[in-house]
């Protein structure tokens, strides 16, 4: 099979689950950043929760590869940050915001045309940047097993036991 | 916990967790390349397929275009993947709506699509920009990161958040007072 096809097929099931979970929704994602629904965050935390302990296990029996992305603290922070600050009054995410344009969001189009734009703006910035803030606080493709030294197994009850704690908390305060 | 739960997002977001989880071992067995969710790099590709209709030359020679590669490839037709289950899966159970304005937006700021529209497309350049410097969005630093353990996903999505809750106060805070 073709790598088209397979990412399709996976996209397929991708968009389904994000639908039924109902994150498309710019009530729920602007929900999360006012603190009053936090539906996408028990989503992600979820699929976080499941999918540390599926990556790990795969790489374990040699089926699969860790392809972290590089660390670069500037960058990180300064576009995160940027990102956090569009994404507030565009209430979508870039793998949301096709999905809401396909529930019947049809506001969702002026999103992605705004952010076609805004990779096409960055293509052109990119070579003014290469060589100061994406060099910035450069520390290479690290993962947090390997920054404390250990294996990734006693991290990942810690990480999900914090899920949880979060998850009694949303559900307790009925956000 | 007096009310019942809302299982939804959890069960949803538990099999996406799975989705992943296959999506990684099935891409290294049939493609020899473990294939991570991701979003952004696909609105890289999609404006250098616009640009070179205009000027090809001017996308053959730009640093960021080659490094990324102006090609349909398995993210590009995952987000392609994306319009349809969400269409399939929301005509199915009915909750396939249009909407020009959402409610949170029109309280604070009326019933203009107009104005939706450029708050969205303004907020679409800023958050792509951002996106693109910081190498991912919240699926590619916050789910594949995350699942990862990867430190550059920590820091972004701590970062996505931080800076869209205070947006958002500020943004959707109604006129004349508390919210």
């Amino acid at each position: 099979m073709s790598e088209q096809w397979l990412g399709l097929i996976t996209g397929i099931f991708f968009g389904a689950l994000l639908q039924q979970g109902r994150v498309l929704r710019f009530e729920k994602q602007v929900g999360a950043m006012l603190l009053k629904d936090m539906t996408i965050m028990k989503f992600m935390m979820s699929a976080i929760l499941v999918g540390m302990v599926g990556v790990y296990l795969a790489v374990a029996l040699g089926l699969a590869q860790l392809s972290p992305k590089a660390t670069q603290l500037g960058a990180n922070v300064v576009g995160g940050l940027l990102f956090g600050l569009g994404w507030a009054v565009m209430g979508f995410c870039p793998g949301t915001s096709v999905g809401a344009l396909a529930e019947g969001r049809w506001h969702a189009i002026f999103a992605i045309l705004g952010m076609v734009a805004g990779a096409a703006l960055y293509a052109e910035a990119y070579p003014h940047l290469e060589k100061n803030l994406l060099v910035l606080g450069s520390l290479g493709k690290i993962t947090l097993p390997g920054v404390l030294g250990m294996s990734a197994w006693p991290i990942i009850p810690v990480l999900g036991l914090i899920f949880i704690l979060l998850f009694m908390y949303f559900e307790k305060k009925g956000v | 916990m007096g009310k019942r739960i809302n299982w939804r997002p959890y069960i949803a977001g538990a099999l996406v967790g799975v989705l992943a989880t296959l999506s990684v071992i099935v891409s290294t067995k049939v493609l020899g390349k473990t294939q991570f969710l991701g979003a952004s790099t696909t609105f890289v590709r999609a404006a250098g397929f616009i640009e070179q209709t205009v000027d090809p030359e001017h996308v053959k020679n730009n640093p960021y275009f080659l490094k990324e590669k102006v090609k349909v490839d398995w993210q590009f037709m995952l987000i392609v993947g994306i319009f349809m289950g969400a269409l399939a899966a929301s005509v199915i159970d009915g909750s396939f709506k249009f909407e020009a304005v959402p409610p949170v937006w029109r309280e604070r700021f009326g019933d203009s699509v107009g104005v939706r529209a450029v708050g969205a497309f303004l907020g679409g350049i800023v958050a792509m920009f951002g996106a693109r410097l910081a190498d991912g969005c919240p699926s590619g630093h916050g789910l594949s990161g995350l699942m990862q353990l990867s430190v550059s996903g920590f820091v972004s999505l701590a970062c996505f958040f931080g800076a869209g809750v205070l947006t958002a106060a500020l943004v959707y805070r109604r006129k004349g007072g508390a919210r």
